[in-house]
């Protein structure tokens, strides 16, 4: 069963120029799915209304069959519950002035999740690899890495179904990248994944379908195995072929 | 014959804690030189350091020679006639490092009526302005006459690092420092600039120091890499032996992490 679905979604600021022009999409449960696109290609605000932070101009967003009603509360509390978040900067999206496990915890106490908070903030912290100790310190005394760990626990501790993570690793260090990627690789067994990024290579190593979005509307999309291995699209065809590959270029194929 | 740039022994300290210590390399004129590392690696430091730009509050130890003269210690006034002639620099954001409020034909002009100058010659006028739109056709922007009128914000990203490339070029330089010029920009954009780069740094026989944190970008663009961890160079070497062949730890890691990313991409993860 599909748990969100994107049916001809389109947005756009101004009348004259569409953001997301047309956009259709379907996430099933346990899928992890890569929205790949460059600077403009809409990506961000296609993750925003999936997050209900804005409306559609026209088309519908559903979730679990229910339509997305940014107006509606108590169905916002609970889809909120169900759908997290993770941004590309650990360093601005964590509040400096909280420990760590005040930081954690905060979906618990803002969607009055029930339950022993501390015990699900500590398995929070022990599921992305930090131990119990992190949480009586502060953000600032984490390495960029842990930082990202820190907002991956504060997205997961309320059990969503669905994970979205904005450029999640972009920020971070190539070695520092592979573990965090790792992280989500292990989490994405026990709910859905959608990540947002400019780096085909990141979604190749961590997305089992891809949906190449570019100027607001998506040229490609499809396994990911399939669509790198013969992708159909020029635009597509030219992103693969930028991407700075180790071996030299009179290599590579 | 002597290196362009000769970086010996160089530490950079900020109060009693290194941030650099005791690297050494050189560069030879014509000379594409790699320097890798991770964020707080020194990478850029050393870069800074090379042209006497480090800020205030950091001290650098060693010596750093930039076409045969003494920079560490030399008063701007020194420097300044050694800047542009015998390294010039293109950092990573050209957003910070262009003026938001100037037409940027105007700063690519400037450049280039110094270095005019300083060769003593004068240029000005219909012939500066003739320059500007040389220059800017040779980074290959579309259209130069009305890209020298615009403004910074008015440009794309990568337009906006073709300006910043241009502004070095004007100042014809024996060594081109590119800081991370590329991680700011779309990956397609990344692969014009670099092909651009590529393209300048051999028509002009320049040589190039390219600090990237980027391993497939380094491979792609330069002959010698340095790879740095923590202020120290931990390998040094021909791309095809460092890559091919690494000795430490720290870059078989890095390796590691790139080809990851590599082979999920040809499919073979």
């Amino acid at each position: 069963m599909s748990l969100l679905r994107v049916d001809d979604v389109s947005f756009g600021y101004a009348r004259d120029r569409r953001i997301l022009d047309a956009v259709s999409l379907e996430i099933a449960a346990g899928d992890t799915i890569g929205l790949v696109g460059e600077s403009g290609s809409g990506k961000t605000t296609l993750l925003r209304l999936l997050l209900g932070l804005q409306r559609p101009a026209s088309g519908s967003i559903s979730f679990e069959g229910a339509p997305l009603d940014p107006g509606n509360g108590a169905f916002m509390r609970s889809f909120r519950r169900q759908v997290q978040v993770v941004f590309q900067d650990p360093y601005s999206s964590l509040d400096p002035r909280q420990t760590v496990s005040s930081i954690v915890a905060e979906p618990l106490r803002s969607l009055r999740v029930p339950g022993d908070h501390a015990q699900m903030v500590a398995d929070a912290l022990t599921s992305v690899g930090l131990d119990r100790d992190a949480g009586r310190r502060y953000p600032h005394q984490f390495s960029g890495g842990q930082r990202q760990r820190i907002a991956i626990a504060r997205a997961v501790v309320p059990g969503p179904k669905l994970l979205l993570a904005d450029e999640a690793v972009s920020a971070l260090d190539l070695t520092t990248r592979t573990r965090i990627v790792d992280l989500l690789r292990r989490l994405s067994a026990g709910m859905s994944l959608v990540f947002v990024s400019h780096d085909i290579g990141v979604v190749a190593a961590l997305c089992r379908r891809i949906v190449i979005l570019e100027k607001g509307r998506i040229v490609e999309a499809g396994v990911t195995a399939a669509v790198l291995a013969n992708p159909q699209h020029p635009y597509t065809q030219r992103l693969l072929t930028s991407v700075p590959r180790l071996k030299s270029k009179d290599t590579s194929p | 014959m002597t290196a362009l740039l000769d970086i010996d022994r160089l530490t950079i300290r900020t109060g009693t804690t290194a941030l650099v210590r005791d690297l050494s390399f050189q560069i030879a004129a014509g000379e594409r030189v790699g320097l890798i590392g991770e964020s707080g690696s020194g990478k850029s430091l050393t870069a800074l350091a090379a042209t006497g730009l480090l800020p205030a509050g950091l001290t650098a130890q060693g010596s750093v020679e930039l076409a045969g003269q003494q920079v560490i210690g030399r008063p701007d006034h020194v420097l300044d006639r050694l800047r542009g002639t015998a390294a010039a620099i293109v950092f990573q954001e050209p957003l910070t490092a262009l003026d938001p409020l100037m037409h940027v034909g105007r700063q690519v002009a400037e450049p280039l009526a110094r270095r005019a100058r300083r060769d003593g010659r004068s240029l000005s006028g219909a012939a500066l302005e003739e320059a500007v739109l040389a220059l800017l056709d040779e980074v290959a922007l579309p259209d130069p006459a009305r890209i020298a009128r615009a403004y910074p914000h008015e440009l794309s990203g990568g337009q906006r690092q073709r300006i910043a490339i241009a502004m070095a070029l004007a100042c014809r330089p024996d060594l081109l420092i590119a800081d991370e010029p590329t991680t700011a920009l779309d990956v397609t954009t990344q692969a014009e600039i670099l092909n651009l780069l590529d393209r300048l740094v051999r028509e002009r026989g320049m040589a190039l120091l390219f600090i990237s944190h980027d391993l497939p970008v380094v491979a792609n663009t330069v002959e010698r890499v340095v790879v740095l961890r923590k202020g120290e160079a931990v390998e040094a070497g021909p791309v095809s032996t460092v890559f091919g062949a690494p000795q430490h730890d720290y870059t078989r890691s890095l390796l590691a992490a790139a080809r990851s990313f590599d082979d999920a991409l040809e499919g073979r993860a």
